[in-house]
């Protein structure tokens, strides 16, 4: 019997070992953003401060900027929102907001009450653009490049150490990459 | 008697009740293919938010959202194949039961089968060497000439048994 051969349930279990502990530090529920690398889905939607005006994907691109995706009845983004008027205030970058699936009336009280981080803030009353953009579970935020091409998904709450770690170092280096002519 | 005729009656149609009380959605169907379709769709299709529910299950919004956008689809006369693909689009590979065979999930589709048939082959060696080991080729065994030699020894210890007997 070839001495090695003993050695093979040691290494079988290493290696087991090994997979599964990377396997801890994997969260099951990501969901990476099928929209990777591909330009924000075509939309017309009207504006929550002023209906009257309709807004497309053309309107918004131009800069690197975030778009968060919120709600009124989402207790998660209540928790971001004061740090999304903090990031607003510093003017790091401009945000979009997206409400999705909420009611105009309601909407315009919360960011009353609360404060508002965006630079404009799209009625997406039937979900339509929540849907097209993979949304599963807001607040969910995407990092825009210049030519409106969503680069990067974050699921959950932007908080300072997600900008600090994540967010922030994106955006600067989509600051420095030229722009496509 | 008839009490229990009774209550098992109640208890059967009740469960066949609700295993044909389907969904939480009243949706209208065209032909009942569509409403084929539409079943086997939604039991294809994940929740993205109740990730180990499909969304014939799951009572997540996102699950009522997606099963009003898979009716909608069916209803313009999609395929299933573009409706399929037309949520993965949203939501990446991950939003199907049954994912596509590609170069990145070929490790998921082969793993399971090349598994079980190491383990089969495996068995099928270590139940060989055992029957190896039980034959006389090994040499654990008896062979024929140490098998007499014990008949003798055994034969030799029952006389010298039956003249001490004899002899007390």
């Amino acid at each position: 019997m070839k001495r090695w051969l003993l050695f093979v349930p040691l290494l079988v279990f290493a290696a087991l070992m090994t997979l599964l502990w990377r396997g801890l530090a994997l969260d099951p529920t990501a969901m990476p953003s099928a929209l990777i690398d591909k330009p924000l889905p075509a939309f017309a939607l009207p504006a929550l401060h002023d209906p009257g005006q309709i807004v497309t994907q053309h309107d918004i691109s131009g800069e690197v900027a975030l778009l968060n995706v919120w709600a009124t009845w989402c207790p998660p983004c209540a928790i971001e929102h004061p740090y999304l008027v903090e990031l607003a205030e510093q003017q790091q970058v401009p945000i979009i907001g997206v409400d999705y699936k909420d009611t105009d009336q309601e909407a315009l009280q919360w960011l009353e009450r609360r404060g508002n981080p965006y630079k404009v803030v799209l009625a997406d009353r039937e979900g339509r653009l929540g849907l097209d953009l993979g949304v599963f579970g807001a607040p969910e935020t995407y990092v825009l490049d210049r030519s409106g091409v969503i680069r990067y998904r974050h699921v959950g709450i932007v908080d300072d150490k997600v900008w600090a770690n994540t967010l922030q170092p994106l955006v600067e280096q989509l600051r420095r990459e030229a722009s496509v002519p | 008697m008839r009490v229990r005729v009774w209550l098992t009656a109640l208890l059967l149609g009740g469960w066949l009740a609700v295993g044909s009380a389907w969904g939480i959605d009243p949706f209208e169907f065209a032909t009942p293919e569509l409403r084929e379709r539409f079943y086997r769709l939604n039991d294809e299709l994940r929740c993205p938010k109740c990730q180990n529910q499909n969304l014939a299950g799951s009572n997540a919004e996102i699950a009522e959202d997606l099963r009003s956008e898979v009716y909608r689809l069916l209803n313009e006369g999609r395929t299933d194949a573009e409706i399929k693909s037309y949520l993965v689009e949203r939501y990446g590979d991950y939003i199907l039961y049954r994912p596509p065979l590609s170069a990145r999930t070929l490790a998921l589709w082969l793993t399971p089968p090349l598994l079980l048939f190491v383990a089969v082959f495996a068995l099928v060696l270590l139940v060989r060497k055992h029957r190896l080991a039980a034959s006389t080729q090994s040499g654990v065994g008896l062979d024929q000439a140490e098998r007499e030699r014990l008949a003798r020894l055994l034969a030799q210890e029952q006389a010298d048994k039956a003249q001490r007997r004899s002899a007390e």
